[in-house]
């Protein structure tokens, strides 16, 4: 594709898309902190992805800013214009993905107040999906790899899988012991919140492949978790 | 003239020509159909091989690089071109499936059918009655002067002009500003009842205002009419328009839903040309 006549907005558009890579390089970091927080049980790491959290949002209005001036200075269209809702819709899920590594380090910060449990080695694997996940629908966002991207937008299933397997395991635990009800609870929202990162990461493969082909993936991606709780 | 015309009608012996290479609209009765047009000033080729589906009562809108064809195009459609001396037109056009270069169409005729509003306004130095009378009054359209009456005021409605000008029909036509007269021209054309009418860039001499008047005036004429607009705005061709073609280097590249093409053309060059690139 040739230069744009007007270099200043070919400019523009090249810093919007390097300004989400950026926030998706801090949300990545806050996700990698949340987990190894959960599950290094470390205090002072959930505080500071808890206190961090605003650069996301910083970023995310940033994002949202240089979309809205490009809109309104250049009236782009075609791929121009897919390129700018991308950015601004892309950014939108960062931030959720963002919050949902603050939910993570908050519910960390009440769980190291009781004992350990063991189910967090799950949470691990969760975690190392959804950091996976996340990781691989950047790099498809950077590289403009349609191919990543719908691999992302498949793998978010196993993402599913885990958390109703993980969620079953869960309810045999409380059942046994009435006392670990309160941190399992907690952990039950630490999983979700985590499942849900997985499903943000989905909705920006749909963005990616927008932006690339023009075009919207399949609507009926089937959806495993079959534990049938309420929205966290 | 008439004999260097070369136009014969390929509605025999049609070549395959997919929907998707003429952007036919499923859902709307094609208004005119041309298949293969090549047109030659002297020695020099200004189209290649254009096969369009226009469909009836939407806009269709014509854009490209300046030089690329698209004035050659539309003048194909009314037989302006035969007034052109050294221009050739081949291959075919049809409007409601007849041939319109056929031996018995009367092009006078045919360009009532098929008006036309140009860049610049040009209303005829008379008064703002007799601009949009004058059509109606040499095809005999109107019995009486009380007939002629309706019909100018029907048109100047039309056209959202009337009540600007109600009261001072017999001032000339030339006195109104631009916007105003760009309406008049697009009155006298609607006066004489066509089914088609072509603007070549009708609103690249107006302001806003006058700009957002035309259009929104165009899009309450396409429940009645086959529009046609070349425009060199992108933005107007996508708030006005249903469908878009994409002209070339005398080549139609690309046609489509105009939604398609200003959000996801397939063609590079097409690409390029919207969104401000030199490919
Ligand atoms: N009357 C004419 N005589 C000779 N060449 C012409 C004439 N009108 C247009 N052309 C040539 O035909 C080509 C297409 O012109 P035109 O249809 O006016 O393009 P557009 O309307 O897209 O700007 C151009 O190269 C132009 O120079
Ligand atoms: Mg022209």
């Amino acid at each position: 594709m040739g230069e744009h006549t007007v270099k200043a907005y070919g400019e523009a558009l090249a810093e919007l898309s390097n300004a989400v890579a950026r926030m998706g390089g801090i949300v990545e970091q806050q996700v990698a902190d949340a987990i190894s927080g959960v599950v290094r049980r470390d205090t002072s790491l959930a505080q500071a992805v808890v206190a961090k959290d605003i650069r996301a949002d910083d970023a995310h209005r940033d994002i949202e800013k240089r979309a809205t001036r490009i809109l309104a200075l250049r009236q782009p269209l075609a791929n121009d214009l897919r390129e700018v809702i991308a950015a601004f819709k892309a950014a939108g899920e960062l931030e959720r993905v963002g919050d949902l590594a603050k939910s993570v380090s908050k519910r960390t910060l009440v769980l190291n107040q009781s004992d350990p449990i063991q189910i967090t080695r799950s949470i691990e694997r969760m975690g190392r999906i959804a950091q996976e996940l996340l990781k691989d629908v950047l790099d498809a966002y950077t590289q403009r790899d349609v191919a990543k991207a719908l691999a992302v937008w498949h793998r978010d299933e196993e993402l599913d899988a885990y958390y109703t397997s993980l969620f079953r395991e869960l309810l045999t635990y409380m059942m046994e012991d009435a006392r670990t009800i309160t941190p399992c609870a907690h952990l039950l929202f630490v999983a979700k919140n985590i499942e849900r990162i997985g499903d943000h990461c989905t909705n920006v493969a749909e963005i990616v492949h927008y932006l690339i082909t023009g075009e919207e993936i399949g609507r009926d991606r089937p959806k495993s978790d079959e534990s049938t709780t309420p929205e966290s | 003239m008439a004999e260097e015309r070369a136009m014969h009608s390929l509605s025999m012996a049609a070549p395959t020509v997919t929907s998707a290479q003429t952007g036919a609209l499923v859902d709307t009765a094609t208004k005119v159909r041309a298949r293969d047009v090549n047109v030659f000033y002297g020695d020099k080729q200004a189209l290649h091989d254009i096969s369009i589906d226009i469909p009836d009562r939407a806009v269709t809108a014509f854009i490209g690089p300046s030089g690329c064809g698209k004035t050659t195009f539309l003048r194909c459609i009314n037989r302006m071109n035969d007034l052109i001396p050294g221009c050739r037109v081949k291959g075919s056009i049809e409007i409601e499936g007849a041939d319109a270069y056929g031996k018995t169409v009367d092009p006078v005729v045919l360009r009532a059918r098929v008006g036309m509003v140009f860049q610049k306004p040009n209303p005829f130095p008379k008064s703002i009655y007799e601009n949009v009378a004058y059509g109606p009054r040499i095809h005999a359209m109107a019995k009486s002067k009380a007939e002629l009456d309706v019909i100018v005021e029907q048109s100047l409605r039309r056209a959202g002009l009337w009540d600007e000008v109600k009261d001072r029909l017999n001032q000339t036509g030339t006195g109104l500003s631009g916007g105003q007269q760009q309406r008049l021209v697009i009155a006298r054309a609607v006066a004489v009842n066509p089914d088609i009418i072509l603007m070549d860039e009708p609103c690249s001499a107006l302001d806003p205002i006058a700009t957002a008047k035309i259009e929104e005036l165009i899009d309450e004429l396409r429940a009645n009419y086959t529009i046609i607009i070349v425009t060199h705005s992108m933005a107007q061709a996508a708030r006005v328009s249903q469908k878009t073609a994409f002209f070339h280097m005398g080549r139609l590249v690309e046609t489509g839903a105009t939604e398609e093409i200003f959000t996801n053309p397939r063609d590079t060059r097409t690409q390029d040309y919207i969104t401000g690139r030199f490919g």
